[in-house]
């Protein structure tokens, strides 16, 4: 193992140039994740959490590119990296699950088919020896009958059965970093509830570090170390999850966390962000976010750098909520 | 079902909740200054209500080669079974339970967009089969969904003054003299900027989507909104929107809702009463406090354990042991004995019956008998 943290991206800008115009999906996002870590990266639809994600992976394709910044994986750099140099990394050392497990499963193979050729493309080893490791990873993820699932169809599963097989394939080479693009959304909680214990496990006991992307901060919650708000292709904060859920910087998370069903009075008005995700297209000159923002002033016209007003914590804001903290940490 | 005692509850709740702001933009519907909430008779009653899926007519010799072997029994989907519900005028219903558990179809058959294999549905009191048809077409109108998928359930080749006004158009409630205005107000109702009424479905946001879809259902004046999973595919702070919406229409319109979601904080939020749902059954019902202070059956106390929270961080994830069966061979007995912790031989063999185990508070579970 390298001493380098598994993960370091640097000043990330991946944009879409569009017949519309140039379209800033992620902009200037730089985090850092360290080995056996979960990092939650939150952000409603049009955020840039998946590009981000999609990113890491070498999976953005035209009209999109990475226009800047440094992506290295275990002190390797990523941007610019050989096709042929990079599918040695893709679904050996770094893997992705998917929101819609049909994005990973061929639904015209048999799972047992998909599983071998995926262990067979990483490692030179017998088809019954893949066959076996196929079996193991599908019984890790709770899979119950494991031999009749490997002579399954697709479409023979059900989803959340789906989605733990696409999430198998991920784990059969058991990488350092996988990236989880909101793999539990679609499922019942008590589905969710397994996944997320089996991942947690893997996080725990191999060292794999995790980037889990989801607009659900409940689930950040239980299951995350750090987390990394995302507004507009920006990272609005980034903290350890504690700090930010209990004590958030940004008025953007504030409002997130406000707007929870659960942090309200049952049968009150819920407190609403008002207004909507901003149309990338034509962001405003300064801070996406001021439009909706309670605390906007004049200065959020121009565009606020990432400060450290808390140790710890990042915070991309000109009125971060910092004086409650300061007056917490004297007092 | 004790009616006396819920409606000196509802009375109560009356009593006590501040009925705030009606700056209605009420549009000819009378707002009262205190709609009474949960009273009277049941706006909709569903009585033994199933719904069987893949049955089909089977003639003397389809039932010839069964015996022999020949061709197999089709398989039967229960997706509900035997199903007792009412609601009451003003009332809020929460309907939780697992995808395949039956409560979309339930949501349908309520809406009156599937007609129920056996079992009957009353609206005020009458049975489809004792209407007029006049009465009937009326009838249906009271009840209205509201679908999960913003993107699927509006016709895209449809400007949204078709999409909102049409129902209204056909069935007589608005001539084409005022349809601009009355679309305008439903709009307008929504929250939808009513400048956008020449718009397609595609040059909106889901969450505007989804008040396209609102505004369409209270167009033809609805008693009642289904919402089934309605603010499921919505962003975190557009699900707050769209909460507040319904239940400004709640206080403005004094609607019903049977609020369908597998997402217990939202039905904790907005719900008077919960009904749990297992593989096509009730499992338990009672007031939203009540589910949530005292769950009584297994399943609701699992489902319960595991919704995720903001408060509860770094947790140990663990689950409920099992799948949900399939509902074409649903286990015997008590649908939930093989995932349940506590399951005896009787839960094998013998259905418990749904059963008052405190005011307002019923469960189907044979562990209540033992206590």
């Amino acid at each position: 193992m390298t001493s380098a943290p598994t993960l370091e991206v640097r000043n990330l800008r991946t944009h879409f140039h569009t017949r519309a115009g140039v379209l800033p999906a992620v902009d200037d996002v730089s985090f850092t994740l360290e080995r056996g870590r979960i990092l939650g990266l939150v952000g409603e639809s049009g955020s840039g959490k998946s590009v981000t994600g999609f990113s890491i992976m070498g999976l953005v394709d035209a009209p999109g590119r990475i226009v800047g910044g440094e992506i290295l994986f275990q002190g390797r750099e990523l941007v610019g990296m050989k096709p042929r140099e990079m599918r040695t990394l893709q679904g050996n050392r770094i893997a992705m699950i998917f929101q819609d497990p049909m994005m990973t499963l061929n639904p015209v193979l048999r799972v047992d088919a998909q599983m071998i050729e995926a262990v067979l493309a990483h490692t030179r080893v017998s088809r019954s020896v893949a066959r076996d490791r196929a079996r193991e990873t599908l019984g890790m993820m709770g899979i119950p009958s494991p031999d009749e699932r490997l002579l399954a169809y697709p479409h023979q599963l059900s989803g959340g059965m789906r989605q733990r097989v696409a999430i198998a394939i991920a784990l059969l080479h058991q990488p350092d970093l996988i990236i989880a693009d909101e793999p539990t959304t679609a499922l019942d909680v008590t589905i969710q509830a397994q996944i997320l214990s089996e991942v947690q496990k893997l996080a725990r006991q191999n060292g794999t570090a995790l980037i889990w992307i989801t607009h659900d901060l409940s689930v950040v919650a239980g299951l995350a170390d750090d987390v990394a708000v995302m507004y507009a292709g920006r990272i609005v904060e980034q903290g350890r999850v504690d700090d930010v859920l209990d004590r958030p910087l940004h008025p953007y998370t504030a409002g997130l966390i406000g707007s929870l069903p659960s942090n309200n009075k049952r049968g009150q008005r819920l407190r609403q962000i008002p207004g909507m995700t901003p149309n990338l297209l034509s962001l405003p000159e300064g801070c996406a976010f001021s439009a909706r923002c309670p605390r906007a002033s004049e200065i959020c016209g121009q565009r606020p750098d990432t400060t450290r007003p808390v140790p710890h914590r990042l915070v991309r804001c000109f009125h971060p909520a910092v004086d409650e903290i300061r007056r917490e940490v004297t007092a | 079902m004790n009616t006396t005692i819920q409606n000196a509850d509802a009375a109560h709740r009356h009593a006590s909740s501040d009925v705030t702001g009606h700056d209605a933009i009420a549009n000819g519907v009378d707002v009262e200054p205190n709609p009474p909430r949960a009273q009277g008779r049941p706006l909709i009653e569903l009585s033994g209500v199933s719904k069987r899926f893949g049955e089909r007519p089977v003639g003397a010799v389809g039932r010839t080669m069964q015996r022999l072997g020949l061709s197999k029994a089709p398989a039967i989907t229960r997706a509900v079974d035997h199903v007792d519900l009412a609601i009451r005028p003003g009332e809020v219903v929460g309907l939780v339970g697992e995808s395949g558990c039956g409560k979309s179809t339930l949501g349908r058959i309520a809406a009156g967009l599937m007609t129920p294999s056996a079992g009957e549905v009353r609206i005020n009191g009458l049975r489809a089969s004792e209407m007029s048809g006049t009465q009937a077409h009326a009838a249906r109108l009271k009840v209205q969904m509201i679908f999960q998928d913003p993107y699927s359930s509006l016709n895209p080749r449809l400007r949204v003054d078709e999409i909102v006004g049409e129902a209204a158009r056909i069935h007589g409630l608005v001539d084409r003299a005022n349809f601009d205005d009355y679309v305008c107000a439903q709009m307008q109702r929504a929250g939808l900027d009513p400048a956008l009424r020449h718009r397609y479905p595609h040059q909106f946001s889901g969450g505007q989507r989804q008040r396209i879809g609102i505004a369409r259902a209270l167009a033809v004046q609805p008693d009642m909104l289904v919402c089934d999973e309605a603010v499921a595919a919505l962003d975190v702070s557009i699900q707050a929107q769209i909460l507040n919406l319904f239940m400004d229409l709640r206080e403005e319109l004094n609607l019903t809702y049977l609020f369908i979601s597998h997402d217990l904080g939202v039905v904790e939020h907005v719900s008077d009463r919960v009904v749990i749902m297992y593989l096509g059954r009730v499992v338990e019902t009672a007031t939203v406090e009540e589910v949530f202070a005292r769950p009584n059956h297994p399943y609701t106390q699992a489902l319960l354990a595991e919704i995720p929270s903001l408060a509860s961080r770094h947790k140990t994830f663990t689950a409920i042991k099992g799948e949900i069966p399939s509902p074409i061979n649903p286990p015997s007995g008590c649908h939930f004995h093989p995932r349940c912790p506590h399951a005896m031989p009787r839960c094998k063999t013998e259905v418990p019956t749904l059963r008052g185990i405190a005011v307002n508070h019923l469960s189907a579970c044979h562990l209540n008998d033992i206590a």
